[in-house]
């Protein structure tokens, strides 16, 4: 689960950043009404931040500083012991690779072929799109239950069980579903003058796809390809089951399956839980322009 | 995991089966689908066969070593007088307490906060920022976002009973996520937290359709806070609301990282969700023809709300056309 969103693609025009215009002078008046909810907004924000906080700071703590200062203190000496066990102990690096490459894989297999459907259903408009569109999107809105004991056994039977492709061809083909959906109507709004300029200047299909339609659908593409990276790295079920060696394992179910070890300490698991939001915190602050620009319900008028 | 708005396709001018790209002499539409080709062999095979597959399991008794035999009704007959059923489905519904009636509430006030007032009179910058923070658990693996929770709710050495004590209320400090009373509200809190920057930030980017001068104007006029948020704010983003209601309602249905992280279902039945009830029928009690039975009735039912929503949204449309 986690994510749930649409893309779109944001006109280049009007106004360039997505922020709430500034105030403009004169009508800064502010009531007492309005300082309240200033107020507000500042308390649910702390709310919802506080605990990233308070695993930040617990993370550096060895556990005696934690049962003396109690949570809520900053830690007396920064003490890097918890972090390091469970870095080794996890092996930290593989299963960031392991997410990496599955995630990054599948993103780009997935804008691939999310753009020869769409190729096909936006711009050839074939026959019976309308119905090709629609498996597609329930391709994408099936909780996955539905399919989880089929492809395992399907998997099992062909030897890709316990193997990351197992889960790159599953989420290829999930995200896929969602890309096409999506990219079908954005290249059925394509301009007909640039395609008919193209084909007079004896431009074939498969050159005008990916010399005009390509290039000029990229920004679109780009934050199709950030959100695939991103739903793939939080995928949980079908990695817990498909990924049962631990050299395999993603970030999210290697962390989780070490929960279950009553052994860790407070500061311990505190430093799997940082551990285990870093990637995606580092990735959210890089790409916080294309996802917001990006994270608007789709095409409502 | 992904939902899906509900987009109806732009309604071009152009004759319906005639391809953007203009046709050479002689040249059909059937070249088409050839690029279609591995997009529709793929989804065959990992989305139309395994579902089918699924359905079918769901007619058979299967411990995943022996071939499956053909049963009938009965896993169905059995399901429907299945306790552990119900109360999965029952919870269901206090996931669509936590993940969509809370978030849509508080995200709409939110929302409307941050455009209406604190945009306008602290600065676009201050919203932003805001914006941003409430977004900040959305990024999270689900999973994680159940062990950071987990972790403060730990039942000894937590950082809530050990807050609680401290501040003299230690009487209130309990095993959050280990007693059947609380387990189910800890998890709700969970995703609560969660979820609650997804329909902030899709209703701000529906905002930016007004012009704040509308609010502006509507100010001088005498209108307070609550006139113009149920004026402007609200009438302004009915299409979103939808969206947002459909696909977090979805994601509900489906919920199963942060419950296998905390609880795995427990204590007793008092957290089990039907996609963790599935699962466990799998790979737990190896009865795969009931499991298969579980996720059929699971998907029947996202199913069934995601034409019920989509119809309840059209209804909506041709009222508001109507109206004008």
């Amino acid at each position: 689960m986690a994510t749930t969103l649409a893309v779109t693609t944001a006109p280049k025009t009007g106004r360039r950043s997505n922020r709430p215009p500034k105030a403009r002078g004169g009508m800064t008046r502010k009531n007492g009404v309005d300082w309240l909810m200033l107020a507000f907004a500042i308390v649910a924000a702390i709310l919802i931040a506080a605990p990233f906080y308070l695993i930040l700071i617990n993370s550096f703590k060895s556990p005696a500083d934690y049962s003396t200062g109690g949570p809520l203190a900053l830690p007396s000496a920064i003490y890097l012991d918890g972090i390091a066990a469970f870095w080794e102990r996890v092996n930290f690096p593989q299963k960031v690779w392991n997410s990496v490459f599955i995630s990054g894989t599948v993103a780009i297999l997935a804008v691939l072929i999310s753009v020869l459907n769409a190729f096909a259903i936006g711009i050839g408009r074939i026959r019976g799109r309308s119905w090709i569109v629609l498996l597609f999107l329930l391709a994408n809105l099936l909780p996955q239950e539905a399919l989880l004991y089929p492809l395992y056994y399907m998997f099992r039977e062909v030897g890709l069980y316990n193997n990351v492709w197992s889960v790159i061809i599953v989420f290829t083909v999930i995200q896929a579903a969602f890309g096409t959906y999506l990219l079908s109507a954005v290249y059925g709004t394509f301009p007909k003058e640039v395609l008919e300029a193209a084909a007079i200047d004896g431009a074939s299909r498969w050159q005008i796809l990916w010399r005009v339609i390509f290039p000029i659908s990229r920004p679109t593409l780009s934050v199709l390809l950030i959100f695939f990276i991103i739903w793939t790295w939080n995928e949980f079920l079908i990695p817990l089951t498909f990924l049962v060696s631990n050299e395999n394992q993603t970030v999210p179910v290697a962390i989780s399956l070490l929960q279950g070890e009553r052994l860790m300490d407070v500061t311990t698991t505190s430093a799997s839980a940082l551990l285990g939001l870093i990637p995606t915190l580092l990735f959210f602050l890089i790409f916080q322009r294309t996802l917001t620009r990006g994270i608007t319900a789709g095409a409502v008028k | 995991m992904s939902a899906v708005p509900f987009v109806r396709a732009p309604r071009t001018k152009l004759p319906p089966e005639e391809p953007l790209i203009p046709q050479r002499r002689g040249g059909g539409t059937a070249g088409y689908w050839l690029y279609l080709m591995p997009g529709l062999v793929l989804v065959t095979v990992i989305v139309v066969v395994p579902l089918v597959w699924n359905i079918y399991l769901s007619f058979t008794d299967w411990r995943g070593i022996r071939p499956p035999e053909f049963i009938g009704l009965e896993n169905w007959i059995e399901l429907f007088g299945d306790a552990t059923f119900w109360t999965s489905f029952v919870n269901s519904i206090w996931m669509i307490v936590a993940m969509v009636i809370f978030p849509t509430l508080i995200g709409l006030v939110l929302a409307a906060l941050l455009f209406d007032v604190i945009g306008r009179k602290y600065g676009g910058r201050l919203a932003s920022f805001l914006r941003a923070t409430y977004y900040l658990p959305q990024i999270l693996p689900a999973a994680i976002a159940g062990i950071v929770i987990g972790w403060i709710l730990r039942p000894q050495d937590g950082a809530l009973n050990t807050i609680l004590e401290s501040i003299g209320l230690g009487f209130l400090a309990q095993n959050w996520l280990g007693s059947p009373d609380t387990a189910l509200g800890s998890i709700m809190v969970v995703l609560v937290w969660i979820q609650i920057g997804y329909p902030v930030v899709v209703f701000m980017a529906a905002l930016q359709r007004v012009d704040p001068e509308l609010y502006e104007a509507a100010e001088l006029d005498g209108a307070n806070w609550f006139q113009r948020f149920r004026a402007i704010t609200v009438s302004i983003i009915r299409p979103e609301i939808y969206v947002v209601t459909l696909t977090c309602t979805i994601a509900a249905l489906k919920v199963f990282g942060p419950v296998y992280v905390l609880t795995r279902g427990g204590p007793g039945d008092s957290t089990i969700v039907p996609a963790y009830y599935a699962y466990s029928e799998f790979f737990q009690s190896q009865q795969v023809g009931y499991g298969a039975t579980i996720a059929t009735a699971l998907t029947v039912v996202i199913a069934v709300v995601s034409i019920l929503f989509i119809r309840a949204q059209n209804a909506a449309e041709r009222k508001e056309r109507a109206g004008l």
